[in-house]
């Protein structure tokens, strides 16, 4: 860990001023781009709560109105669901009037904060408020109009609100365009289905019809209208008769006259013809409240009608929900082209193409479902555009009515929505033992793309001469997995039935639409079950015979994808692929133009001259300065020695020298090129800077080969032979460098540098770990190696090493140049001695009164004198003719007296760069 | 000319060979283990699945389990093998196996101070990052090879050539499965850019090659837990691993191929980025170590 954390502190910058300031504005930028991303963007519409009343109920409604509009905009009558309120819309209500709509969205009577009670969209009383707003729309300023009292208006709305706009259309004529969706045709074939081609009533829909009952007998949100007077505790806001009718119904499962007329009244089915507002019709593919057949009765009576009619379909519904974002995506933008048509006049008229969505499999990121959408010419109703025919098998079979229809067989779970994985994959349906009789096709041979509603044949027996049974279709898969798909059933209640099923006569059952790929290897299953927990079955147990014929109608859809808008995310890939590239290959370019123009220069004068430092500089990003002022000449032949105390910036030059360290001032030139790192001239210096540096895994031998390949130079350039034998690693040269000892690392450290016996050597501490024979061998190597016109430069905190190694030397501390010279000029016999006497203190007057230049005290018993001219004999023999003991007399010389001058106080110098 | 006075037969170009490079790593200790336990995994996951007895299928069937419908499935042929060795890697091992290649490349010549010979040689900064890089993308690439392949290899011998089965679409027929599952492949190297990036933007500022290789890895997982955080809404589409699993979209019919778009897009930009601040930091540091 402690590797970790001192490797992520390296990684940090070092903050200092240099640093700072780009960090701060690096961070101001990041913060602003952060702030700009999540800052609300401004409403592009503004609101107006009102309320609004007439035939005495007040309708709570709000009214948005795009903030940038020039004068006059078309308006939207926004309607809500079952249950809902204005609150419930407030999504699509912003994003019309961010289309440029204004939208008018309201609480039907009888929800929410509106008073009155529910009619179910009856045209005496919802259709007839919906009326009073297109009124109050014509009145509004903002709001284009037709002509006086009619505005330019579309009605918008799902479920209840999608009833609301068929019948508002179907009742008042200006009315301009209408998109309602997942809605009803008949309502009294959408709670009482009959799936079979009898007069027979139908099959009572009782969790979706209780759910709804629930819904509407809820006491209003808070803050709501206060009752005029105490309820009936059993119809909540319904108005008396539908109350009523409810209550009928769900008793005896069978609507009685006054209940199938109420239900009719609030029907589109009864105003189609009148129609003249263009619909857009959409309807979920799964939704067993109000399946696709609602839908396209809507669309077969506004198209007879002769008014334009385009009928979308998207994976979702009542039990779906919205469906997956590419879906509603496709109906946002479905209806915006409509209104922008009809009420702006904007773009083509949309055709009557139909558009439709099929599952395509799970989303990766999300597990959401994904669906592919398609488009055909013209919408095929519920038939398809072919069939496919597939033959079942299964004998008649006994199958047992539950008495109150428990325990009943599960197909959907109405009321709970975002089950849509699994409605439409997964295994939610259950079929209960005893109750359901199975029919089974073949594996299919092909895929069969299903879209319309199924068809198949059934023959009924009941000792009761009645029947209700349930007729579903499963997908099943390889391993037995069968899926209802979204949980649809047909609901089928027959009469007048033969006690054996030999006399039984067959009825065509037609199945709820679906939308489904029946995968090739899946097989087909016909499950004709007595129970279902979302219908109303007789309380009576009885046992039925059932089977059908083999045969089973599949009606097939092909369509053409809808270009996926997924497919330009790729060309945004090409094109960052390509600006990369591009950048890339430009900055090549420029580097290259740019390294061309620099290794050109050649400075004429020193272009024979193996090193030339001048005025070299190099301070750190934390103010220290390493080294200042240094300049030295390292000509052909010679043996330089870069001699100073540690720390005092020999290794700092050296890294210059190299370029791994960018000089902050100054300039280096090897024979005559001006030296940056990694400039070419660079391959005719050999190094060792701050110890050996090997990979640890190979052995000597392959870490020289290893150095070697990475010049790329020709093999035989590299003289091995010569290099192993300064080495003079014996067979040790072909073990592992992590074997080795220092000293070995050392040698082979200093063969590296010889490589290709380049003519600049330069060498960081050649000695460091050497033994005393290994360093008398590499002096007699070194001053050889400067022969034939080739350099060495080598740096030592040894005076003796220098001394005894180099032609030069140039001595440095604290970052400066001290003395430099010829070795033999600044070696040569220095003025001064150093004695070792008994008596410190006579000595130093006797000293002193001979005429000395200067004597200077060193430790207990040294001096240093600087002797001024005076012979060393005559300094001994007034001291021991003063009787004062000489124990030693040594010599100085220039450059010890430079090097200890310097080192003398200060020898821990100036800091380890 | 560039190659004017400097040493004969020195061209800058010509400096670290790419095969000298991959020699110098194939030596490794930790190329060779990365390397060998891409082989050994698929024969360990074949080992436990032989040994440990047959699990039935899971029995959540909720569709939602992807990947338990993977790990079911998994016996069903070679490309299924394959895939669910691929699958099991991609989150964890095959992050910290491409971190060690790029994350450790320039780190560990810097902590062995071999670095400052290099560049002294000289070999030219970008043209060492640009080798280092080759080669490592290389190894990395050998590693994904050598998981699928070996996947592909004992999961055919053992399980036979079947088509790529999932519970979330149909079957692929064989030929077509191989396609789907290199362009899986194709993918999840993709998205490894990003840890590359990271990998070795670390290892250039470093000289600690496990800092670079577990900072890479760590700053990778703290990315995989803030996209877990729902709450973060949008902002996690930006998140270099939001769209790691996104290869998922391969196995469904036909292929959704919108958030793979994405998460090349966001790979490419960030190794770019990476990439391009340490060749930027590389080209003007000074080598201290």
């Amino acid at each position: 860990m402690s590797a970790l954390t001192t490797g992520l502190r390296r990684a940090l910058p070092r903050l200092n001023r240099r640093r700072v300031v780009p960090a701060v504005a690096a961070l101001v930028v990041l913060a602003a781009v952060a702030v700009w991303a999540v800052r609300p963007a401004p409403d592009a519409w503004t609101t107006e709560d009102l309320r609004l009343s007439g035939d005495g109920v007040e309708l709570d409604a709000r009214f948005y109105l795009p903030a940038d509009r020039d004068a006059h905009v078309p308006a939207v009558l926004l309607a809500h669901g079952f249950g809902g309120s204005k609150d419930t819309v407030r999504e699509d209500a912003e994003a019309l009037a961010g289309q440029g709509y204004a939208v008018l969205a309201y609480t039907a009577r009888g929800f929410g904060r509106s008073t009155g009670e529910i009619h179910l969209d009856s045209p005496d009383h919802e259709v007839k408020d919906a009326q009073r707003l297109l009124d109050w729309l014509a009145a509004r300023p903002e709001v284009t109009t037709d002509g006086a009292g009619d505005p330019k208006v579309a009605v918008v709305g799902g479920s209840y609100g999608g009833a609301l706009a068929l019948l508002l259309a179907g009742q008042d004529r200006r009315v301009d365009a209408i998109v309602p969706s997942i809605t009803w045709n008949d309502l009294g074939t959408a709670l009482v289905p009959q799936s079979a081609d009898t007069d027979a009533a139908g099959v009572f829909k009782k969790s979706w019809a209780g759910y709804f009952f629930g819904n509407g007998t809820a006491s209003p949100e808070r803050g709501g209208p206060p009752r005029q007077q105490p309820e009936d505790p059993a119809c909540g806001r319904f108005a008396k008769d539908v109350c009523a009718a409810y209550l009928q119904m769900a008793t005896s499962g069978i609507p009685d006259e006054n209940t199938l007329a109420l239900l009719r009244k609030s029907s589109p089915a009864t105003v189609l013809d009148k129609i003249k507002a263009p619909a857009l019709l959409i309807q979920g593919a799964v939704d067993t409240l109000f399946p696709l057949s609602e839908a396209d009765a809507n669309a077969t009576g506004i198209a007879a009608a002769g008014t334009p009619v385009r009928v979308a379909w998207f994976t979702g519904g009542h039990d779906g929900g919205e469906g997956p974002t590419s879906d509603s995506d496709r109906l946002k933008y479905l209806t915006v082209q409509w209104l922008d048509h009809y009420l702006k006049g904007e773009g083509e008229a949309p055709g009557d193409d139909f558009t439709w969505s099929q599952v395509a499999g799970f989303s990766a990121l999300d597990r959401g479902l994904v669906t592919n959408g398609y488009s055909a010419d013209a919408y095929p109703g519920l038939g398809g555009t072919g069939s496919i025919r597939v033959p079942l098998s299964g004998s008649a079979q006994p199958i047992a009515n539950p008495p109150n229809g428990n325990p009943g067989a599960i197909s959907s779970m109405p009321g709970l929505t975002g089950r849509l994985s699994s409605l439409l994959s997964g295994n939610v349906a259950l079929d209960v033992a005893g109750q359901h009789a199975v029919f089974e096709s073949e594996p299919l041979t092909a895929a069969a793309d299903v879209a319309g509603s199924p068809t198949v044949r059934l023959r009924a027996a009941s000792p009761t001469g009645e029947a209700v049974v349930f007729v579903k279709l499963y997908d099943v898969d390889a391993n037995g997995t069968a899926t209802l798909s979204a949980g649809l059933v047909a609901p089928v209640r027959l009469t007048g039935l033969p006690a054996d099923i030999a006399q039984a006569r067959p009825v065509t059952v037609t199945l709820p639409a679906i939308v489904r790929q029946i995968e090739a290897g899946h097989t087909v299953r016909v499950t004709v079950a007595t129970s279902d927990q979302a219908f109303l079955t007789p309380a009576q147990p009885a046992t039925y015979t059932v089977a059908v014929e083999p045969e089973l109608t599949l009606p097939t859809l092909t369509g053409t994808p809808i270009a996926d808008p997924g497919s330009l995310w790729w060309l945004v890939l090409a094109g960052v692929i390509a600006a990369v590239l591009l950048g890339l290959v430009l900055l090549l370019v420029v580097s290259r133009i740019r390294h061309r123009r620099r290794d050109v220069a050649v400075v004429a004068e020193h272009a024979d001259t193996p090193l030339v430092v001048r005025g070299l500089r190099k301070a750190y990003g934390d103010g220290f300065v390493a080294v200042q002022e240094i300049g030295f000449t390292v000509e052909r032949g010679q043996v330089v020695g870069l001699l100073g105390p540690n720390g005092a910036g020999k290794t700092t030059t050296l890294r210059v020298l190299m370029g791994l360290t960018q000089p902050t001032d100054g300039e280096i030139f090897v024979f005559g090129h001006r030296l940056v790192p990694g400039a070419p001239i660079l391959s005719r210096v050999g190094a060792l800077v701050e110890g050996p540096g090997f990979l640890p895994h190979l052995s000597g031998y392959q870490n020289l080969q290893a150095y070697w390949q990475a010049t790329g130079r020709p093999w035989e350039d590299a003289r091995f032979e010569e290099a192993l034998e300064i080495a003079g690693l014996g067979d040790s040269v072909h073990r592992k460098t992590r074997k080795y000892s220092h000293g070995m690392r050392q040698r082979l450290a200093i063969a590296q540098a010889m490589l290709g016996l380049p003519e600049l050597l330069v060498l960081d501490e050649p000695t460091d770990g050497l033994d005393p024979p290994q360093i008398a061998e590499m002096r007699r190597v070194l001053q050889r190696y400067a022969t034939d016109g080739r350099a060495v430069l080598v740096s030592s905190h040894l005076l003796a090493e220098v001394e005894q190694t180099c032609t030069h030397a140039v001595v440095v501390n604290k970052g400066r140049i001290v003395a430099s010279g010829p070795v033999g000029d600044i070696v040569g016999e220095s003025p001064s001695v150093q004695l070792e006497v008994s008596d410190v203190p006579a000595a130093t007057r006797i000293l002193e009164d001979l005429g000395v230049h200067s004597v200077q005290a060193e430790g207990t018993h040294g001096l240093i004198v600087d002797m001024n001219g005076t012979a060393r004999s005559e300094i001994v023999a007034s001291l021991v003719g003063a009787g004062i003991g000489v124990d030693r007399l040594v010599p100085r010389r220039r450059l010890e007296d430079a090097f200890l001058a310097l080192v003398g106080d200060n020898s821990r110098g100036s800091g380890d760069r | 000319m560039s190659t004017l006075e400097a040493a004969p037969g020195y061209r800058p170009s010509r400096t670290l060979p790419i095969w000298a490079e991959v020699r110098r790593q194939a030596s490794r200790r930790r190329t060779q283990l990365a390397l060998g336990f891409m082989v050994l995994l698929p024969l360990i996951i074949l080992a436990a699945f032989e040994f440990g007895g047959g699990g039935g299928p899971d029995e959540d069937g909720d569709g939602g389990g992807a990947f338990s419908s993977m790990a079911d499935l998994a016996t069903s042929g070679g490309l299924n093998f394959a895939l669910f060795g691929l699958a099991v890697s991609a989150g964890f091992l095959l992050v910290v196996v491409v971190a060690l290649f790029f994350g450790d490349t320039v780190a560990s010549e810097a902590s062995w101070g071999s670095l400052r010979y290099l560049l002294a040689v000289p070999v030219p900064r970008a043209r060492l990052l640009g080798v280092k890089l080759t080669v490592a993308a290389a190894y990395s690439l050998v590693a994904l090879l050598l998981l699928t392949g070996t996947g592909l290899l004992i999961g055919t011998l053992r399980y036979g050539w079947s088509p790529l089965g999932s519970t979330i679409a149909a079957e692929i027929p064989p030929a077509e499965g191989l396609l789907r599952l290199l362009a899986i492949l194709a993918y999840l190297a993709t998205t490894l850019l990003v840890v590359a990036g990271l990998a070795f933007l670390l290892s250039v500022l470093t000289d600690a090659a496990l800092g670079a290789v577990g900072g890479a890895v760590l700053l990778w997982i703290l990315s995989s837990i803030l996209d877990q955080i729902e709450a973060l809404g949008d902002v996690r589409n930006a998140l270099p691993t939001h769209y790691t699993d996104a290869w998922m979209g391969l196995l469904s019919t036909p292929v959704q191929t919108e958030d793979l778009a994405k998460g090349a897009i966001s790979a490419v930009v960030y190794a770019t980025l990476f990439w391009g601040i340490a060749f930027y930091r590389f080209t003007r540091k000074d080598i201290t170590s």
